[in-house]
């Protein structure tokens, strides 16, 4: 191995890898903040019991889950113009973000919500609680407690899956360094230094869902 | 007597190597294409819209049409000799053509082996955009989206000399930075103007326009070094195929634009 490494000439683009890092974080909390909401009203749909919604919430959920990520964002970056809606990158790629996640993070609550034991409806129902008290009190956060590891994974492969953005010119962290390596021609070194910030943020990522998860679901749970 | 054959001798060697000795030594190129009645051209074939094949095999483009104007004008067939990029220059110096029309740029190094004519064809980087899209020079970028590819010679001229507030948006490759601009997500795209009139040959409903150019190489014809007089009938030919609007129907045959008039 004769191969020199030339780290300094990937740190004189610091300041391109910071904005990246920013944009790869900012891009996966606005994305899971609303990707996990609308799993939630997708996962209410489709247990509802009210048949329309189901196939609808279904019929959005299959298309997503069985089309590539990289095809969604080319359809709402290069294909929506056609019809009149010009997003810029960063909110085409927020957008092809949320309705991704939006989609796996359905069915995964369904599964949650779905194994909610039917004598604790049934307890709700007969202390008279309406089917919205029953969800709110009984159903979703225990749900949200047993599926709470299944939905961190999903959520750090969307920000990992946040990389693909680079192809619609969102300058996040991939972008950073396929511009970088485009200039410095070091492309070991770039990737390198961007596969540890990746790793980095990732087990972040997975620390604070771990939090979030043991604060928010884990004492109601303990008291259930 | 034995002197006298020995003299002869080296008197005929030397003849013969006159003979075959190439360049300026040997008969007048202008003379030999009149006389043969037919001029080789060197030709690219897989250079569109400078040469390609076309669906009968034959190959057409900007530089075929070229060739067949100058034979033409000189008033003998045109040969065509495909050739690549990088055997070109030899098929000239070997007299395998007597002319190279195949896209080649001029610089010092060729100008050591070969002469080169007038320019006849544009070969540059430029920013392009709709007619509507007003950008003269490099300032007007000021706050307008410019599409460009990564890494190319586009990006990192255009990196350099544009203006703070211009937003550069890279793409990973062409096909990214033209899409963005068919979609309208760019105003104006950075590339080749082989690149825009790719475009323009599909016709689209945004059509990039040359705006102002970037780096600019146009092409020439190389013509074998001391040929004088043919090098001279070659830039008669091309001057007056640029007057007399020949070389401009070619240039919006291939080019889908019309011949820079600083060309």
């Amino acid at each position: 191995m004769a191969y020199s490494f030339d780290f300094p000439a990937v740190f004189d683009y610091t300041p391109v890898l910071v904005d990246g890092v920013v944009l790869t974080a900012a891009l996966t909390v606005v994305s899971t903040v609303a990707g996990v909401s609308i799993g939630i009203a997708g996962a209410a749909a489709r247990t509802s019991g009210v048949k329309a919604l189901d196939t609808a919430v279904g019929v959005y959920v299959e298309v997503i889950r069985n089309t590539p990520f990289l095809v969604q964002l080319f359809f709402i970056f290069f294909g929506l113009p056609t019809l009149g809606i010009r997003l810029p990158e960063w909110q085409a790629a927020v957008l092809a973000m949320v309705v991704n996640l939006g989609a796996y993070s359905t069915e995964i609550i369904r599964a949650g919500i779905q194994a909610t034991p039917r004598g604790l409806i049934e307890a709700g129902e007969s202390l008279a609680m309406t089917r919205a008290e029953i969800f709110r009190h009984i159903v979703i956060k225990p749900a949200m407690k047993k599926i709470w590891p299944a939905l961190s994974s999903q959520i750090v492969i969307v920000m990992l899956g946040s990389s693909v953005c680079s192809q619609i010119a969102a300058e996040e962290l991939t972008f950073a360094a396929n511009f970088i390596q485009s200039r410095n021609f070091r492309p070991f070194e770039v990737y390198f230094v961007v596969t540890a910030l990746y790793l980095g943020l990732a087990v972040l990522l997975r620390w604070l869902l771990a939090r979030f998860g043991n604060l928010v679901f884990a004492r109601r749970a303990a008291r259930a | 007597m034995r002197f006298a054959k020995f003299l002869g001798a080296v008197g005929f060697a030397a003849a013969l190597f006159a003979a075959a000795a190439p360049g300026p030594a040997r008969a007048d190129a202008l003379e030999t294409i009149t006389k043969a009645g037919v001029l080789k051209v060197a030709v690219p074939q897989d250079f569109p819209p400078f040469g390609s094949v076309g669906p009968d095999l034959k190959p057409l483009g900007y530089d075929i049409d070229t060739a067949t104007l100058i034979a033409k004008e000189l008033g003998v067939k045109v040969e065509l000799v495909p050739v690549t990029s990088t055997n070109r220059i030899p098929y000239l110096t070997t007299g395998k053509a007597d002319l190279v029309i195949s896209s080649l740029g001029k610089n010092a190094e060729r100008e050591k082996v070969i002469d080169f004519s007038v320019a006849y064809a544009p070969f540059f980087n430029g920013v392009f955009g709709p007619d509507n899209v007003k950008a003269d020079k490099v300032d007007d970028l000021a706050g307008k989206a410019v599409g460009v590819t990564r890494g190319s010679v586009e990006d990192i001229e255009l990196s350099k000399v544009a203006p703070a507030s211009a937003n550069i948006r890279r793409y990973e490759d062409n096909n990214g930075t033209i899409s963005a601009f068919l979609s309208g997500q760019v105003e104006l795209i950075a590339t080749g103007n082989v690149v825009a009139a790719a475009i323009l040959e599909r016709n689209p409903p945004r059509k990039p326009v040359s705006k102002f150019l970037i780096k600019n190489s146009p092409c020439f014809i190389g013509v074998s070094k001391g040929e004088t007089a043919l090098l001279e009938k070659v830039n008669a030919i091309i001057a007056k195929a640029k007057t007399d609007g020949s070389l401009d129907a070619i240039a919006q045959k291939w080019l889908k634009a019309p011949l820079p008039k600083d060309l």
